[in-house]
């Protein structure tokens, strides 16, 4: 066996409490290949049978050093990379960093450029959410939601490549505005996925909402109260599950979300089942957010007039944005050249992932899986 | 020895209770062969199906529709590398799997396929049967143990847990069964006849049922339905089948307690799953459900309902026949389509000869009590994929829950209910 000892700061190794026959705490290494990680997270469990003693995160196994590849890269060249970090939400990982350096330009995208903005994020954040759904549900051992999802994914998936050419890693925007104007009968599409997506979110729900099983497996576990989410810095609809009205695209509008008419649903309990509730009402506000976003699109240009080379004036800005999966910042600071002197990325995954110890301590082995699946955390995110 | 051949098919006894060795041995190759078979088309039946449940179309690339998957995968597992980790517990290690299988596989010698279908019939049938097919245990915590990991212990312990605690409450289901072989009631309840022995026999079971004119399942309702059930749940969690399947929880345990094992003796286990099912669904057949009679012996008796009923096998086999014949007319005509269109074809033509042979009145006569008997068995087959496809997994606390919480006192109290209202 490996030694772990010196990963676990404060599972306090040494001491060995007097407890029945004195037996010893099982410490087992969970990942970095697991099914049930997402990816290549390492938990280390300290187990007392099947009880959760504590736990300890290993990250790094796909750090990439996205923010220093940012410090050599102009300000469009780097672009595309900050897609490949929350690899399942790209557009909004694109929004975040193209209306960033925007903001540190002193530019604004044309009102065309913000609702095509709008509805691509939101679609992305569906598929993001679908995604979610899927491999959640799949970790708690209902195998069927996963092939609903990704079956209607899909056809987000279509309008991407029809838009521009990429499924996953989208690079859809672009600083100042969309590189693409909407493609012939874009609007129908999207409605058309609107319709055809809204019975399919019924299906989910009739498939687990109210399935005995699912509610025992979610229902108190994982609590965690409104205090620690914030003391944590924890965002997105874990936050919201605990109660808390924060949403960006209320709080602080970016693009064209000061226009739409759509709720924050927020949850009461804090635990598994309500963030489950909250992330399914968020698909549905979403798509009351696409419906309006394509009814009331402008005509107009879509590309903001920017110099050939983005030369930033000297300064510093943070700009955050609602991404599926909570805040996800850009703090970047201009020395007056292309190149950014130096780029830092809040990851919501990252973030929320801290309150995993908290909020397995005293549970069982199956609820971990569980609240890694309800963290809703990639990999690529986290390490960057 | 052509006497001694023949003599056992004017008999209406088991080989077994007719003390005839040949044809005991050929019963058990049969049953051997069939079980393969079996295990084999529930591979690809539950492939199949589950895929249609979550809008995939699944196997299709081996033989046409994928009919060939489950023997091309069985030849994969034959030629694997065999990998004994190296701090494994050797011995142990390599006698887990055959104990599960071994378990798995003597179970069948009691069921009952029809009155003289089965390879004996043993005066405390049920009771060996249970007993066997818990002594699978053994094998999962042997191999848990042997492989010395984490994942794999932990998912030992579980499994011996789970089987031991829903153990309790299949054999209370099975006692009121057992118990409805002599009581025949009082008032609302009577079925004619006087209290008198009960018996554990599999056979004696379902010709009780056949003489009470009732399927224990629909008598002294609804005591027996209730018994059905906890048996049905319990039955589940027994063989480690989703809802119930924490032992080889994916997610959590990667494969729990065969983990370690690949090639040959991974597919042991896999064959002991499948037999394991069988086998629990055979006895709750046996039980409830009349075993290998067939269905609606009050309402629609007579003898011409009996020879229809008999004619039903060959006409399903023709049946599935014609399915296929439209299928392959349905197949694309290109030419690469021509060896697949040609397999299925033939497949038909199997099928078509099958349900002819079936058709034949000596044979028709020996089959029908089989037929029934696998049909009833198919169907609790069928419920074991839906589960998969429908039900997330239950936690460990959960689970134990729901085994001494719930099923327990349900068994119990079934079992009292049903002594009282039988004594009456």
């Amino acid at each position: 066996m490996t030694d772990n000892s010196k990963y676990l700061s404060h599972l306090e190794l040494g001491e060995r409490d007097e407890t029945f026959l004195d037996s010893n705490e099982l410490i087992i290494n969970m990942g970095p290949q697991h099914p049930a990680t997402h990816g290549v997270l390492r938990v280390i469990l300290k187990l007392d049978g099947e009880k959760v003693l504590g736990t300890e995160c290993v990250i790094g196994y796909l750090h990439r050093g996205v923010e220093k590849i940012a410090e050599n890269r102009t300000y469009a060249m780097f672009n595309p990379y900050v897609d490949r970090m929350d690899y399942v939400a790209a557009v909004s990982n694109g929004l975040g960093y193209c209306e960033a350096v925007e903001k540190l330009l002193n530019v604004e995208a044309p009102p065309r450029a913000k609702y095509i903005r709008v509805i691509l994020t939101e679609l992305n954040r569906i598929a993001s959410h679908q995604l979610w759904l899927g491999t959640h549900a799949l970790d708690i051992g209902a195998i069927t939601p996963l092939f609903y999802t990704f079956r209607d994914r899909e056809e987000i998936l279509k309008i991407f490549e029809k838009y521009c050419g990429a499924r996953l890693t989208t690079h859809a925007f672009r600083i100042g505005g969309c590189q693409y104007e909407t493609y012939d009968g874009f609007e129908r599409d999207v409605k058309k996925f609107v319709d055809f997506v809204t019975p399919k979110i019924d299906e989910y729900e009739e498939l687990l909402t109210t399935n005995r099983i699912w509610v025992e497996r979610t229902k108190g576990v994982g609590t965690i109260s409104d205090k620690d989410c914030i003391a944590l810095g924890v965002t997105g609809p874990v936050l919201r599950a605990s109660g808390v009205k924060w949403d960006i695209r209320k709080a602080l509008p970016y693009a064209a979300y000061s226009e739409m008419d759509f709720e924050i649903p927020t949850g009461q309990n804090g635990d598994t089942y309500d963030r489950y509730l909250v992330r399914m009402a968020e698909m549905r506000q979403s798509l009351r957010i696409i419906s309006q976003a394509v009814e009331k699109i402008p005509e107009g240009p879509i590309m903001a007039k920017i110099p050939k080379v983005l030369k930033p004036p000297v300064g510093e800005i943070y700009h955050s944005i609602e991404a599926p999966k909570g805040e996800l910042g850009y703090f970047v600071v201009s020395d007056g050249s292309t190149q950014p002197y130096r780029l830092r990325v809040r990851p919501p995954s990252f973030v929320n992932l801290q309150a995993l110890d908290l909020m397995v301590r005293g549970q069982l082995v199956a609820d971990v899986i569980a609240v890694i699946g309800t963290l809703d955390i990639v990999l690529g995110e986290v390490d960057r | 020895m052509l006497d001694y051949i023949t003599s056992y098919l004017k008999s209406d006894a088991t080989p077994g209770a007719a003390g005839n060795m040949l044809w005991a041995f050929i019963y058990i190759m049969l049953i051997f062969l069939g079980l393969s078979i079996a295990v084999i088309a529930m591979n690809w039946l539950e492939r199949k199906i589950l895929a249609h449940m979550q809008v995939r179309l699944g196997p299709m690339r081996v033989g046409p529709h994928g009919l060939l998957q489950p023997i091309a995968d069985a030849i994969k597992l034959l030629i694997k590398e065999d990998i004994m980790p190296a701090e494994a517990d050797k011995a142990v290690f390599w006698m887990a799997p055959l104990i599960v299988v071994t378990a798995a596989f003597t179970t069948f010698i009691v069921v009952p396929f029809g009155p003289q279908h089965a390879v004996t019939d043993m005066n405390i049938g049920i009771l060996f049967m249970l007993g066997v097919s818990s002594l699978g245990v053994l094998g999962i915590v042997m191999a848990g143990w042997a492989s010395n990991s984490h994942y794999p212990l932990i998912g030992a312990l579980r499994s011996s847990a789970q089987m031991v605690s829903y153990e309790v409450a299949m054999g209370l289901a099975v006692v009121s069964a057992v118990l409805m072989t002599s009581l025949h009631g009082a008032g609302i309840y009577a079925t004619g006849g006087s209290n008198g022995m009960g018996t554990l026999s599999m056979i004696e079971i379902v010709k009780a049922q056949q003489e009470q004119q009732t399927w224990f399942a629909f008598k002294f309702f609804p005591l027996g339905l209730m018994a059905m059930f906890v048996f049905a749940v319990a039955m589940v969690a027994e063989t480690n089948r989703a809802p119930f399947d924490l032992p080889e929880a994916e997610s959590e345990l990667t494969a729990g307690f065969h983990t370690e094992y690949s090639g040959f003796r991974w597919s042991l286990f896999f064959l002991a799953e499948y037999s394991a099912m069988i086998a629990v669904s055979s006895i709750l057949v046996t039980l409830w459900l009349g075993g290998w009679l067939r269905p609606f012996p009050n309402l629609l008796n007579g003898p011409t309902w009996d020879l229809v009923f008999s004619l039903f096998p060959g006409l399903m086999f023709l049946a599935l026949a014609g399915l296929t014949f439209y299928s392959t007319a349905r197949m694309p005509k290109m030419r690469y389509f021509r060896v697949q269109t040609l397999g299925l074809a033939g497949f038909g033509a199997l099928l078509g000869l099958i349900g002819l042979i079936l058709f034949i009145p000596p044979v028709r006569d020996r089959i029908q009590d089989i037929y029934w008997f696998v049909a009833k068995v198919a169907v609790f087959m069928y419920l074991y994929i839906w589960y998969r496809g429908t039900f997330p997994r239950y936690r460990f606390d959960q689970l134990m829950k729901v085994g001494w919480k719930v099923l327990l006192p349900m068994g119990l109290g079934v079992l009292i209910v049903t002594a009282i209202v039988g004594v009456l």
